[in-house]
C-alpha cells in the first residue's frame, strides 16, 4: 500500500535497527526503539486528554527529545509547533495568539516560561506537559491504531512560524502528503542512505531541519545536533564532525563559510564528510572553491526552497567548475515538482526572460494557519491554467533560466531578505521598531556585500536604547547590526520610506 | 583596547564590554559577530586571526580580544 503517514518511515525501520540511535547531541542519545516509545507514550498521552487535530507547541530546548516529541503529536492526530528557548517572549506571544494552543509539551529548562505564556491566554486553560512525565503514559494501542486509521495523508503534521512584513510571523502548516513528496526526492538527489550521518545545524523551528529528520527515520540513519555555540570556533567543529564521523551537511552558507574563510583546512579537514548541501543563499565563488579543493571527492548540491512548498523544491549539483563572479544556479525541480516562471503579465517568460518563480505541485503545504486571506495572495490559482482548479505558490523570488537552461535566483519582488541563512521581512523589524513608544519613523535596507541588516529611524530615542528594547521583541538574527539615528526620515514624492536616497546614504557613509 | 571596544559596541551597542568577560559563555557574541569581529580586526589592525586562534577563551572579553591582537602583531 502506498504510503501515506510519515510515521510508516519510523515503523518499518524499528524492526529493522531497533538499538541504532536515531538522535543524539554530544552527551545524549536516542535509540529508534527510544524514539518509538516515547512518540507513541506522548501520543497516547495527547489521545487520553481528548487532544486530536490540534496544534500542540513543542516549547523545548534543541535535543532530541524534543524531535521525539514533533513525533508524539503526529501519532496524536495532532500537528506539532517547534517554539524555541531562545525565541523572544513577544514574538511567541504573537505566536500563541495565532494558534490558540491547548497543549504545551516542555522540559524542565523551559516549563517556567511556558507557565507564564500560557497564564496570558484568557478563555480556555493550557495544559503544560513535562515530557519526561509523558513518556511514561501506558501506550493505547487501540487508540493509536484508531487515530492512525482516520489520519489522511491532507492532514496537517506541523506549523513553522516565518517572517511576516506587517510585523506579525505567519504560520506555515505542512501535511503528511508534502513532506512524503519532499523526502523521497530529496533521499533520491542526495543519496542517502543507512550509513549517512547527519550533521544538523539548523533549528528545529525551521523547516530546514526536515532533511535530516525525516531521512533519518527512513533509512535508519543518524543525525548529530551539533551544540551551536561550534559554529563560532571552527576548529572545534570541524573536530565535531571528525569525533561522531559525521559524513553528511545540509546547512547554511554562512555556517560553511565560517569554517572555510579562516583557513581552516590548513589545519585540521572533515575526514568523512562526503555530502555537502547548502541552501537558499549564494555561495560566495571563492569560498565555495576552498571547500571543493578541501574535499575533491565530495558531492556539492545547492538547494532552493520556500517554506510554503514543504523544505527545498529546486536542486543543483555542482559538477562543474565556477569561477569567482559567477553565480551557482538553482538548478532544476524536484521530480515531481514544477517551476513556472510568470511575468508581469501573468503569462509564462519567455525563453531568457526573467519571471517570477511558482511552484506547482504535490510539495505545495496547506497554507497559512488562521489566514485565509494572507493564504489566499500566496497560493494562488494557476495563470496559465483555465480549465479547472489548481494551486500554485508565488514565491515572490525574480528567477529565470540561464543558457544552459538551468535556473538562476535573480532577485527579491519585495523587502524580503535572506541573511545567515534565515528568511527576514524587513517589514517586520520595521513594523516592530514602530511598535516602540518613542519611534517616528523606522527604515530597513540590507547591505547585501557586508551581509548587515541597517537600521535608520527618527524619534526620541538613542539607538543604544532601541537595541536593548528591540531585543526583547525579535529573534537575535532579526536585529539590525547597525542602528543609525537621523534627524528626519527621507521620504519619496509619494510619501514612502526613500529607500534608495538611503541606501546610497549609508554606502556613501561606509 | 578603545579601538576593539569601539568594533564591539558597533554590534552591542547595550552591552558594557569594559567589564564583561563572559561574551561567549553568556551568548552575548554569536557567530555573526565572530564572524564580523575578525574581518573589522583584519581591516584595522591588519592582523589575520589564525583559526587555532578562534576559540572561546580569545574572545570572551575585550580584554582577551585586545590581547590577543597585540599578541598576534608582535609575532
Amino acid at each position: 500500500m502506498q504510503q501515506t503517514n510519515v510515521m510508516e518511515y519510523l515503523e518499518q525501520t524499528v524492526k529493522r535497527v531497533p538499538d541504532k540511535i536515531a538522535y543524539a547531541n554530544e552527551s545524549e542519545g536516542l535509540t529508534f526503539a527510544e524514539v518509538y516509545a516515547h512518540s507513541r507514550a506522548i501520543g497516547s498521552c495527547l489521545s487520553g486528554m481528548g487532544i486530536c487535530n490540534e496544534p500542540v507547541v513543542v516549547f523545548m530546548k534543541k535535543h532530541p527529545k524534543a524531535i521525539a516529541a514533533f513525533y508524539g503529536c503526529i501519532y496524536g492526530g495532532d500537528y506539532y509547533v517547534p517554539l524555541d528557548e531562545e525565541m523572544p517572549k513577544f514574538r511567541m506571544e504573537l505566536i500563541f495568539s495565532n494558534l490558540l494552543p491547548k497543549v504545551v509539551i516542555c522540559d524542565q529548562s523551559t516549563v517556567a516560561a511556558a507557565e507564564e505564556l500560557a497564564a496570558l491566554k484568557d478563555g480556555e486553560k493550557v495544559s503544560i506537559l513535562l515530557y519526561d512525565d509523558i513518556i511514561k503514559t501506558e501506550i493505547n494501542e487501540a487508540a493509536l491504531a484508531g487515530i492512525r486509521d482516520r489520519q489522511l495523508d491532507t492532514d496537517p503534521i506541523y506549523i513553522v512560524f516565518t517572517s511576516g512584513s506587517t510585523g506579525v510571523p505567519k504560520g506555515v502548516v505542512a501535511c503528511h502528503r508534502s513532506v512524503i513528496d519532499y523526502i523521497e526526492n530529496l533521499s533520491e538527489v542526495l543519496e542517502f542512505n543507512e550509513n549517512t550521518v547527519f550533521g544538523n545545524q539548523t533549528p528545529l523551528y525551521f523547516d530546514a531541519c526536515l532533511k535530516e529528520l525525516y531521512p533519518t527515520l527512513k533509512f535508519g540513519a543518524t543525525a548529530y545536533i551539533i551544540p551551536k555555540n561550534l559554529f563560532m570556533f571552527p576548529i572545534k567543529l570541524v573536530e565535531f564532525l571528525n569525533r561522531y564521523k559525521i559524513n553528511t551537511v545540509c546547512w547554511v552558507v554562512s555556517a560553511l563559510t565560517m569554517i572555510s574563510s579562516f583557513k581552516t583546512f590548513d589545519k585540521v579537514k572533515p575526514e568523512y564528510l562526503h555530502t555537502v548541501a547548502f541552501g537558499s543563499e549564494v555561495f560566495p565563488i571563492k569560498q565555495f572553491n576552498i571547500w571543493r579543493e578541501a574535499l575533491p571527492d565530495a558531492k556539492f548540491t545547492n538547494l532552493y526552497g520556500p517554506t510554503e512548498t514543504t523544505g527545498m523544491c529546486c536542486y543543483y549539483k555542482v559538477e562543474r567548475k565556477f569561477e569567482p563572479g559567477d553565480v551557482i544556479p538553482i538548478g532544476r525541480p524536484f521530480h515531481n515538482t514544477e517551476i513556472l516562471l510568470i511575468n508581469d503579465k501573468n503569462e509564462r517568460a519567455a525563453a531568457g526572460e526573467a519571471g517570477e518563480i511558482c511552484v506547482r505541485g504535490t510539495s505545495l503545504t496547506l497554507g497559512y494557519y488562521h489566514a485565509f486571506e494572507k493564504t489566499s495572495e500566496a497560493f494562488v490559482q494557476n495563470p496559465l491554467n483555465d480549465r479547472y482548479p489548481e494551486l500554485i505558490y508565488r514565491t515572490g523570488d525574480i528567477g529565470k533560466l540561464n543558457e544552459r537552461g538551468e535556473l538562476i535566483f535573480v532577485s527579491r519582488k519585495d523587502y524580503q531578505i535572506k541573511h545567515m541563512g534565515h528568511r527576514i521581512e524587513l517589514g517586520e523589524i520595521e513594523a516592530n521598531v514602530n511598535l516602540l513608544e518613542g519611534i517616528s519613523s523606522a527604515c530597513c535596507i540590507y547591505d547585501k556585500e557586508k551581509e548587515k541588516i541597517v537600521l535608520f529611524f527618527t524619534g526620541d530615542m538613542e539607538a543604544k536604547e532601541l537595541v536593548a528594547l528591540l531585543r526583547d521583541k525579535l529573534p537575535r538574527y532579526m536585529l539590525p547590526n547597525k542602528v543609525e539615528k537621523l534627524e528626519r526620515m527621507p521620504l519619496t514624492a509619494n510619501g514612502k520610506l526613500d529607500r534608495v536616497y538611503l541606501k546610497n546614504y549609508y554606502n556613501g557613509e561606509k | 583596547m578603545e579601538e576593539i571596544i569601539e568594533i564591539l559596541q558597533d554590534l552591542h551597542p547595550d552591552v558594557d564590554f569594559e567589564t564583561c568577560d563572559t561574551l561567549i559563555d553568556d551568548k552575548i557574541i554569536d557567530s555573526f559577530d565572530i564572524v564580523t569581529i575578525i574581518s573589522e580586526i583584519n581591516e584595522n589592525f591588519d592582523v589575520v586571526i589564525p583559526a587555532e586562534e578562534i576559540i572561546p577563551e580569545n574572545f570572551n572579553s575585550a580584554k582577551a580580544l585586545s590581547e590577543l591582537v597585540k599578541r598576534l602583531s608582535d609575532e
